[in-house]
């Protein structure tokens, strides 16, 4: 008896391939993981967010003005709406977050500065994602000195530097502190939704297929809806449950702020935990065994972890990566969680988080019960 | 005979299914009557478990149509789900639940009523009450096939598929379960089994026997074996170490006339089809002092075997 046969190794090698290469799923996925890997990495994801969504509010138009405001276009990390907004105005979109700094020259503004009385040029950042805005907070820390350069020249000349002319009071809302945990603790809790959801899930009918018990299931008068349903109720408390360890360490270890309302963010998580249940009942029906369910999960988990914001800032993606995350529930959650929590955000103003959310529920579930075979044909 | 006896409980004509471009049944056609018990014989990839398939709807078939229990086969699956009993050839319940579990579900999904009674009902009609907390995972095969015949007969229904209900299963349990079987016929079921025992092929009313997807025969045994026309004669060794009988099997084999040769034990069994040709073939070993020959009727087994043999020269 020798030790190691080569032959025996090759027999086994060569069984492996075949059987690798009758997988047709799990093949694509061996070069399908890595290729969107690749294309993630290398150009989806950006800790440089520039053309950050900014608006501008207005309580003069002059000369300075207009000066500060082509200083800060030039920093190349804002981008300004065209329409100059009231105060209001401002809090909405910051709240709602369509816009990430809402910029206020205030009256008088040349009136102070010309009389030496150092107006404050206010910048309000949201820093539910201090990451998102730092590097845009330190484009701006020399503007009070260079904004002006070009027109305080002649008589005006002694208001140039020492101490500068105006004031830059930038305010970081919602986590003044800019301490990361308040964006990352609360954003867990839609990454381990996603990741134990759509697995736990995704192998429920594969189960049936792989143990034997599929072909009886279906011999009995049970509907696919009643199927479906009856196996993602269950997964809807796990998740629950979830949901509650994550958000009690939040409190306790982390000291998350709890500035919204406990009701409203339970209510979007079951929902979140729905369309996340209903997503891997139809990788269930699509996949043939275990393994395949399984890789088609973390086909799903992984743009989800990458495009939705959780550990890159959304807005520092390309157009085309955005467009993808906007499809992903775990995006819209991140932003309700956060707006919930950090912001106190209510109904009205998670309102256009929630529907993408349900929309893709309803769209994803109708595809479920499209593919359910209720023969074995 | 009573009027309602008459009314057939399958009918189906022309079923015809296709896998991947090959025909697994074709153009086949069933009728099969209330109260009776039918064997569904025939060779593994016969299409036995598609044609039930297609009875109960799990399967759409390519062509053909009919009715099983009145209901279109095609397009009333769901009502002819409530009123069939099937029994999938592999154990198709839940190893990781009870048995009273697993019948407690398929009562539930049956949407029957008084759930806890039917159950216990059930668990004590199949003897199956002392396991009743036990994993059905855990069970031997007997007390599987005993389970899942419980969970098919739990909603009361019409008619009984069981594909293969007694393959691996010892044959005490296998006569214990064709006793139920009997059992349930008497009670108005019409039960249609699966199966490759002959003895249990004997125990029903009718057999009907598949091939290559074609019905080859049915009707009761004696009938199925008179429509054969076999001739058959048992060869056995007077002396000698059963060598010879082997040589002398694989000789047979050639001749023209002998259709079919096997052992049984240390006797061989000649067949043909044309009693004059078969005679002439083995004139000269008939009166091979080395051994004895006596013609016997033939055995269901010798005609199943024989219509494999001529199925398979059809097919090719
Ligand atoms: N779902 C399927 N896909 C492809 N081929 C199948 C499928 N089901 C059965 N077959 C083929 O059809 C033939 C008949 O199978 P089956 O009806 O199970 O035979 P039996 O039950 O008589 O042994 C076999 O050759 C089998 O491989
Ligand atoms: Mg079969």
């Amino acid at each position: 008896m020798n030790l190691f046969s080569f032959s025996r190794f090759a027999a086994v090698f060569m069984k492996e391939f075949v059987q690798m290469r009758r997988d047709r799923i799990t093949f694509g996925m061996m070069i399908g993981v890595p290729l969107m890997q690749l294309v993630l990495f290398g150009y989806a994801i950006n800790s440089d967010p520039k053309h950050l969504p900014a608006a501008l509010v207005m309580g003069e138009n002059s000369v300075f003005a207009r000066s500060i405001v082509s200083a800060i276009e030039q920093t190349d990390y804002f981008r300004l709406r065209p329409a100059p907004i009231t105060e209001r105005e401002a809090d909405w979109l910051l709240k709602t977050g369509e816009i990430q700094f809402a910029i206020t020259i205030p009256p008088h503004f040349s009136d102070d500065l010309v009389r030496g009385r150092r107006p404050a040029l206010a910048v309000e950042a949201d820093a539910t994602d201090p990451v998102a805005t730092v590097n845009a907070v330190s484009a701006l820390i020399n503007l009070d000195r260079t904004a002006l350069q070009h027109d305080l020249k002649g008589p005006l000349a002694h208001l140039a530097p020492n101490p500068t002319p105006f004031e830059l009071r930038i305010q970081r809302r919602y986590n003044e502190e800019g301490i990361s945990q308040y964006n990352v603790v609360p954003g867990l809790i839609g990454v381990v939704l996603t990741m134990t959801m759509i697995m736990m899930t995704g192998l429920a009918m594969t189960r049936e297929r792989e143990r034997g018990t599929m072909e009886n299931l279906l011999a009995m008068p049970v509907r696919p809806l009643e199927v479906m349903l009856g196996k993602i109720v269950p997964f809807i408390f796990v998740g629950y449950v979830q949901v509650a360890i994550i958000l009690l360490a939040a409190k306790f270890l982390f000291q998350v702020p709890f500035e919204g309302s406990l009701t409203i963010l339970s209510l979007a998580a079951i929902l979140f935990i729905a369309a996340n249940l209903a997503v891997g009942f139809t990788f269930s029906t699509l996949a043939t065994n275990q393994l395949q369910a399984m890789q088609l999960s973390v086909f799903f988990f992984l743009p989800s972890l990458l495009l939705s914001g959780f550990m890159f800032p959304f807005r520092g993606m390309p157009q085309w990566a955005q467009w993808v995350g906007e499809t992903l529930p775990l995006s819209h959650f991140l932003r309700i969680i956060r707006g919930v929590l950090l912001k106190g955000n209510g109904w009205v103003e998670i309102w256009p988080e929630l529907w993408p959310i349900l929309l893709f529920m309803l769209l994803v579930s109708a595809l479920a019960l499209l593919r359910y075979r209720r023969t074995l044909d | 005979m009573s009027a309602a006896t008459d009314i057939p409980v399958i009918a189906v004509r022309g079923l015809t299914k296709s896998f991947e471009g090959r025909k697994v049944v074709s153009d086949l056609d069933l009728t099969v009557n209330r109260g009776q018990i039918y064997g569904f014989l025939g060779p593994n990839g016969s299409g036995k478990t598609t044609t039930i398939r297609m009875l109960c709807g799990l399967l759409t078939p390519d062509g053909g149509s009919g009715t099983c229990l009145g209901y279109d086969i095609r397009k009333q699956a769901e009502a002819i789900k409530r009123q069939v009993g099937y029994m999938t050839q592999k154990f198709g319940l839940y190893e990781d639940l009870t048995i009273r579990e697993n019948l407690t579900f398929v009562a539930r999904v049956y949407g029957l009523d008084r759930v806890k009674a039917r159950v216990d009902q059930a668990l004590e009609r199949l003897g199956l009450d002392e396991r009743a907390c036990q994993l059905a995972g855990k069970l031997s095969g007997g007390w599987k096939q005993r389970l899942a015949l419980a969970a098919c007969i739990l909603h009361e229904p019409k008619l009984l598929l069981l594909d293969e209900p007694t393959a691996g299963v010892d044959p005490k349990a296998r006569r214990d379960f064709w006793d139920q079987i009997h059992t349930l016929a008497h009670e108005g079921l019409t039960v249609l089994v699966s199966t490759h025992y002959m003895d249990e092929a004997e125990r029903c009313h009718e057999i009907l026997y598949i091939a290559y997807g074609k019905l080859l025969a049915r009707g009761t045994v004696p009938a199925v074996i008179a429509a054969a026309h076999l001739s058959a004669w048992s060869v056995e060794p007077i002396r000698g170490d059963g060598t010879e009988i082997a040589a002398l099997s694989r000789q047979l084999q050639q001749r023209d006339g002998v259709d079919m040769v096997a052992p049984f034990g240390a006797v061989l069994h000649v067949c043909g089809r044309d009693e004059a040709a078969l005679d002439a073939a083995t004139r000269d070993e008939r009166i091979d002092p080395r051994y004895r020959w006596s013609r016997v009727a033939p055995s269901l087994e010798d005609v199943f075997i024989d219509l494999m043999g001529r199925s398979q020269d059809n097919f090719q």
